[in-house]
């Protein structure tokens, strides 16, 4: 598979597998705005994947739209990282995931507006409005979260050490990732990291919570294709009707 | 935080509108947040709009009771409305 379409894909992928764990959450937010907040951001991650996956199809020229990119691909073949798969537990664990995640993808998209490739650039551009209120948003919640209460600080905490081993696969570049860097279109992961653990550390620091070591080991795979059990079992929730009534229109 | 959230009155000023509308109500802890789930359920992100939260506790309603003494239009008293002023010709449809 040609380079930019494996990144295209894995870009589509992270945006994809988010969005679907957060329309789970639909009708069980904390609090009625909270529960609009997560299905907007949900909302938001959809249209994101739909335009990166119709330019990768595009760019393949295999015939495969972005619904047979969504709905006709197994987990093997679904290349987001092992974070965003992950399942939604209690709202901290929601948050950390979303905050971590946000985090990167923000400093990301905001690189990509001055990508090389011009549909690229496009694509990021449409996004980074989005992208930059979510980051504030799941900031400013893990802020209230750790900084709230004895309970709260104590699950935000937990989320955080459990969750953290998933947040730097992002910056573990392959092959793929470094034919990107090469190409001018992706940002060097030292860079990203760099602003991602300077973002991360200020706000876990004004929630009054511990950052875990910058250099813990870290979980990988998910850009290859290896997942956790977690994804099978949201995918055939997700592709169900696809796969019982193939080649419908809807 | 307390348990139950305060209740904030929600006034959006649209993309090409004057004045800000009262568009409805929502709880939540603070201002801020009020401001950003006022943004999430009552804008949809349009460019370009003002949004101001007011705490409904802050809001002073008049009575219904005392619709009558505040509204009624003084019909009866003629003389309160500018009806007998002779208007000159060049002016009739300002």
């Amino acid at each position: 598979m040609d380079n930019k379409v494996n990144y295209l894909l894995r870009l589509g992928d992270n945006a994809m597998v988010l969005s679907q764990r957060l329309c789970e959450l639909c009708g069980k937010g904390p609090a009625l705005e909270e529960d609009m907040a997560l299905s907007n951001v949900s909302l938001d991650l959809l249209g994101q994947t739909r335009m990166w996956y119709t330019y990768a199809s595009e760019l393949e020229g295999a015939g495969r739209d972005e619904d047979k990119l969504a709905y006709l691909r197994d987990a093997q073949d679904y290349k987001n990282v092992l974070l965003v798969e992950q399942p939604n537990g209690n709202y901290a664990h929601t948050l950390v995931r979303q905050f971590f995640f946000d985090t990167w993808h923000y400093f990301l998209i905001g690189a990509l507006t001055k990508c090389s490739d011009a549909r690229i650039a496009e694509i990021a551009e449409k996004s980074l409005k989005e992208v930059t209120y979510h980051l504030r948003r799941s900031g400013d919640l893990i802020v209230r979260l750790g900084d709230g209460t004895d309970v709260s600080h104590q699950f935000t905490q937990t989320a955080v050490d459990e969750l953290w081993m998933y947040s730097g696969e992002v910056f573990n570049y392959d092959a793929v990732d470094e034919a990107m860097v090469a190409e001018g279109v992706a940002p060097a992961a030292s860079m990203l990291r760099e602003q991602w653990l300077s973002h991360v550390s200020d706000i876990l620091g004004e929630a009054t919570l511990t950052m875990p070591p910058a250099d813990a080991w870290m979980q990988k795979g998910g850009k290859q294709g290896r997942h956790s059990e977690h994804l099978g079992y949201l995918l055939a929730e997700m592709q169900f009707l696809q796969r019982a009534y193939p080649g419908s229109e809807w | 935080m307390s348990k139950e959230w305060p209740l904030w009155e929600v006034f959006i000023r649209s993309q090409h509108g004057l004045a800000h509308k009262h568009v409805g109500s929502l709880h939540a802890p603070d201002a801020e947040m009020a401001i950003n789930n006022a943004r999430d359920v009552y804008t949809r992100r349009n460019e370009g709009v003002s949004i101001w939260v007011v705490r409904a506790a802050d809001i002073v309603a008049s009575a219904p009771a005392d619709k009558g003494p505040l509204f009624e239009p003084s019909n009866s008293k003629v003389y309160r409305h500018p009806t007998f002023f002779p208007m000159p010709e060049e002016v009739k449809n300002l």
